[in-house]
């Protein structure tokens, strides 16, 4: 049973190497720290590999209970860490962005004494133990332990008062979506007597919704989809990307968010799925992804901050993740993950690039960089690739988890989905490509002053901790690097597909994940295994569009002055509307809040109507 | 069946949200946000209360004593810790919102519109 | 969006959350119901296995412990957290130096020498309770958390009795850092020895004794001493943080910041 050693030794190892770190306090040089972080963090990541090795055998899971308190009765006292490969696949991209992002700050951050480092150690530690845990109110304890370090990382630049503002926001409105997730957990409680997912799922399993149901699956989501970043309770999302630190923004996008989409699927099958059927839930969510995508697709091509601008294509990707979970299909739920495991690494590495930017040439603004990224080949390249794993071109894992998703969304009958895949993808990589090509290659002429910027453009530009006179340091240019190619090379993973959909399959499998946690016999084996497609010919083709859309959009913006008049009036005439979109993030955290409250009555509404 | 406990619970939770909205200084959000914590610890106690139960402390009660539920009262010890530490760092926060943009007013902070 | 405008949506979408409440509480259980499995569980696996006779400890540092420490770490991370956003700028360091040690005696103007006096006398009441508290917590209703809050504001008696450079002593010394990182460690140290005595992480496993005696609940007070030390020492350097925010730091040119102690 030596693979239950593991859960626990991933999530007590960095906590106690935080803990070692804040003891022996600012007597360690700094490259001690880094050395023991970076060490740390890749021995989690290592861990992690070998969770997900035992996880592939069957039976398929790993359960770990805390305290030895295994289940009796049919009760369960204690709490579980239960991983199945989905879950050590999460916490495997959470290990190697985590090392990435800390090898990158070893030359790029002026790290505060011992703090940052173990305020990272602690992050990575609470989203390991999210991704593991099989008890509802521990994943919310873990939940606000990642909160809690997120804000301290958002706000750490205190002497900019955006910076120390976007935290504030990020800070509240996660925090109403917490307690709206903890009501949901006692609401479930109350009704079940249970915490334990496997048990809750036994307990509500062929319950008749009633509003209680209804109720607590709803607060419990919005905590996951505040999380996530998920259209209306996305507001934070610019605002704290925009500010915090480069290191943790790769973090914040590559995995952080994702794990929201993650909770809200977990807590779907594994609790909700005997008594919620698919079809009051499928078009709700269905609806948030779809919205998603569109606003953080139009969002991210008007930014002109670059941060900003990688924060809305998270969006608008998380967006497309959500669909692909609403889908309730193990497909869309395949198409997902292989999705996040190759845009995990593309946000993180744009992210890390746009740091070499800021290090080398001091300025968030398109305005203020154009042209100025000349003498650097190694950060132009790279970006570009980025640019086009974001449009999901064969054969990243991107294009991949794309192409798997859109199948399963035309199996499903919503062949519709497609064109918004391909819209967002090109909307977002439209931006990133745009953006290269204005500060790289100072194409197109100066961007003028943006009509429709509400002022969050016009920054001063970010305060740099230090600007090398030589090249850019090595140990910046390699995670980028490295996290591309991995993207790459997933994507070229020869039966990728085919494995993650069995994966998927056991997922759904309700009553498999109760009985194999609660000791319970083994009902009988699911038969169909699902067909996954992987690259088809119609999906390589909409990547394709997708990629020759991104390039497209990208020209239209940057030759905008050489264009026919009647293009111009065209888009002029959707200025107001822009503006509109614009103004609603309008940074102000009451404006947050309430939006929150309306995604929930939106979504319990949605529900309600569809269950009658 | 008595809903008062229930409804003190959402009206805490409304009427926290209602000062986060409507707040014109940041401590002010920051408290509110603690009243929209408080519903939760009185959802928490009130569904682990048991009519005729103790507390669920054995020291000085013989065992077998009717008590209400012990569980919900670690979740909402667990909760207040929580929700102690991120009010600490949401003022924190706020302190230095004030230090850069000297006004502690939503409505005034409009550095990341857009 | 406007104050008017932001207040009309929140209207209607808060009387939409009302309704979805209320629904919801509608069908939840009545206030006092008698279904409680898994509470009802948990008392007798804490009276009858652990001989632990607070059954909330029980729950907190045995069965659900693995929550206990996530929530240890929580306030960990808003120290650090605390640390990071309250630490000093470029500004504030220069102009604190030359000053600081003149302007720390004072802060609270003249105090009465019988205040002073008796904010002394009654400080080791205080940390005996709040000993005291964090040592019973397996028997009486306590433990690691309560009693470290009961320490930590307990010291800052000093400071309310009008002695701030005592204060200010105990919190620039590194003591603290260091005792709550290692409250912080040795629980997580104290899971680990079960997970290598029986491969359970947390897994009590100490004696458990009698039920009722000092000595009893296996480590269930090894847990809340650590947790006791972490929480108490973290509160003290979350306090220290503010506390300087006030009370030493001065705006550039010299000028009190607004508002502050005294």
């Amino acid at each position: 049973m030596s693979a239950a050693l593991l859960t626990p030794l991933m999530i007590t190892l960095p906590i106690g190497m935080a803990a070692l770190m804040v003891a022996l306090g600012g007597r360690l040089p700094r490259r001690v720290l880094d050395v023991l972080a970076t060490a740390t963090a890749a021995t989690v990541a290592a861990l992690a590999v070998v969770l997900l090795v035992a996880t592939a055998t069957a039976p398929g899971r790993v359960i770990a209970w805390a305290g030895g308190w295994t289940p009796r009765q049919g009760m369960s006292i204690g709490i579980a860490l239960v991983s199945d490969p989905i879950s050590a696949g999460l916490a495997i991209i959470a290990a190697v962005l985590a090392t990435a992002a800390l090898v990158y700050s070893w030359r790029y951050f002026d790290a505060v004494d011992v703090y940052f480092h173990a305020l990272m150690l602690v992050f990575l530690a609470a989203m390991c133990g999210f991704v593991l845990t099989g008890d509802l109110f521990d994943m919310f304890v873990w939940f606000e332990l990642m909160s809690a370090v997120a804000y301290a990382l958002t706000g750490y630049k205190i002497e900019e008062a955006q910076s120390v503002q976007g935290a504030l926001n990020f800070g509240v409105t996660n925090s109403i979506g917490a307690f709206c997730t903890l009501i949901g957990i006692t609401l479930l409680y109350d009704r079940t007597g249970a915490l334990n997912f496997a048990a809750l799922g036994a307990n509500l399993a062929g319950q008749r919704p009633d509003a209680l149901v209804v109720a607590s699956f709803v607060l419990l989501v919005t905590g996951f989809l505040t999380k996530a970043a998920v259209v209306p309770f996305h507001f934070w999302t610019a605002d704290a990307e925009a500010v915090a630190p480069i290191p943790v923004c790769a973090l914040f996008s590559g995995i952080m968010v994702e794990l929201g989409i993650y909770a809200v699927a977990r807590t779907y099958w594994t609790v909700y799925s005997g008594t919620l059927p698919p079809s009051a839930i499928r078009g709700p969510l269905l609806a948030f992804g779809v919205l998603s995508a569109v606003v953080g697709g139009v969002m991210c091509l008007a930014q002109r901050h670059i941060k900003r601008l990688l924060a809305f294509s998270t969006v608008s990707h998380i967006g497309l993740f959500l669909v692909g979970v609403a889908l309730l299909s193990p497909a869309g739920l395949a198409g997902t993950a292989v999705y996040i495991l190759g845009q995990a690494g593309v946000e993180a590495a744009l992210f890390l690039l746009v740091g070499v930017i800021l290090l080398r040439l001091g300025a968030v603004s398109e305005r203020d960089l154009h042209g100025r990224g000349g003498g650097m080949p190694i950060t132009a390249t790279l970006t570009i690739i980025g640019g086009v794993a974001l449009a999901g071109l064969p054969p990243f894992a991107t294009g991949l988890g794309k192409a798997i998703t859109e199948d399963a969304g035309v199996t499903e009958g919503f062949g519709w989905l497609v064109a918004v895949f391909v819209g967002a993808s090109a909307l977002t990589a439209a931006a990133v490509l745009r953006m290269a090509a204005r500060v790289f290659f100072g194409l197109g002429s100066p961007a003028a002053k943006d009509p429709t910027s509400r002022g969050a453009d016009e920054d001063e530009g970010e305060e740099v901790e230090e600007v090398p006179t030589g090249g850019v340091p090595r140990t910046m240019l390699i995670p980028p690097a490295v996290l591309l190619a991995t993207a790459l090379g997933l994507g070229l993973l020869p039966g990728l597909g085919g494995a993650i959909g069995q994966i998927a399959s056991d997922f759904f499998d309700r009553a498999a994940y109760a009985s194999q946690v609660l000791g319970l016999p083994t009902p009988e084996p699911r038969t169909a295994a699902v067909h996954v497609s992987g690259f088809t010919a119609a999906s390589v083709g909409y990547g394709l569009l997708s990629t020759g859309l991104a390039v497209l959009i990208a020209a239209l913006t940057i030759l905008r002055s050489r264009l026919p008049r009647w293009t111009l009036a065209v888009a002029r005439a959707a200025l107001p509307l822009l503006r509109g979109l614009r103004a609603l993030h309008s940074g102000h955290v009451g404006d947050y809040a309430m939006w929150l409250v309306v995604g929930v009555v939106a979504l319990g509404g949605a529900v309600s109507l569809i269950l009658g | 069946m008595n809903l008062l406990p229930y409804l003190v619970t959402g009206w805490l939770f409304l009427a926290g949200l209602y000062g986060v909205v409507s707040s014109t200084n940041l401590i002010h959000t920051v408290v509110s946000l603690s009243v929209v914590q408080s519903a939760t610890y009185v959802l928490l106690l009130t569904v682990g209360f048991r009519t005729g139960g103790t507390a669920p402390v054995f020291a000085d009660i013989p065992l077998g004593t009717a008590v209400v539920d012990p569980l919900v009262q670690a979740l909402a010890s667990t909760d207040v810790v929580v929700g102690a530490t991120v009010s600490a760092l949401l003022l924190s926060l706020a302190i230095q919102v004030h230090k850069r943009s000297g006004t502690l007013n939503p409505d005034e902070l409009r550095s990341l519109s857009g | 969006m406007s104050r008017r405008g932001r207040l009309a949506v929140f209207s209607v979408a808060g009387l939409g959350l009302a309704v979805l409440l209320v629904a919801a509480f509608l069908d939840a259980r009545p206030f006092g119901t008698a279904f409680h499995p898994l509470g009802d569980a948990s008392v007798r696996a804490s009276l009858l296995e652990r001989a632990t006779a607070n059954t909330v400890a029980s729950i907190t540092f045995d069965q659900r412990g693995l929550d206990t420490m996530g929530e240890e770490f929580i306030l960990f991370a808003a120290v650090l957290g605390a640390a990071v956003l309250l630490r000093r700028d470029r500004e504030e360091r220069e102009a604190a130096a030359p000053d600081e040690r003149r302007e720390g005696r004072g802060q609270v103007g003249h105090m009465p020498e019988v205040i002073r006096l008796a904010g002394y006398l009654v400080l080791p009441f205080v940390v005996v309770v709040g000993i005291y508290v964090v040592a019973h917590g397996h028997l009486t209703p306590g433990g690691g958390f309560q009693g470290g809050v009961i320490l930590a504001t307990g010291l800052h008696l000093v400071y309310l009795a009008g002695d701030y450079p005592a204060l200010r002593w105990l919190q620039t010394n590194r003591i603290f850092e260091v005792s709550e990182a290692a409250g912080a460690a040795g629980y997580v140290l104290l899971g680990l020895a079960g997970l290598a005595a029986t491969g359970a992480f947390l897994y009590n496993v100490m004696p458990y004794g009698q039920l009722g005696q000092l000595a009893s609940a296996g480590t269930v007070p090894l847990l809340n001493a650590a947790v006791g030390i972490e929480v108490g020492s973290g509160v003290v350097l979350l306090l220290a943080e503010f506390l300087e925010q006030t009370l030493v730091l001065r705006e550039p040119g010299g000028n009190r910041r607004a508002g502050a102690g005294g």
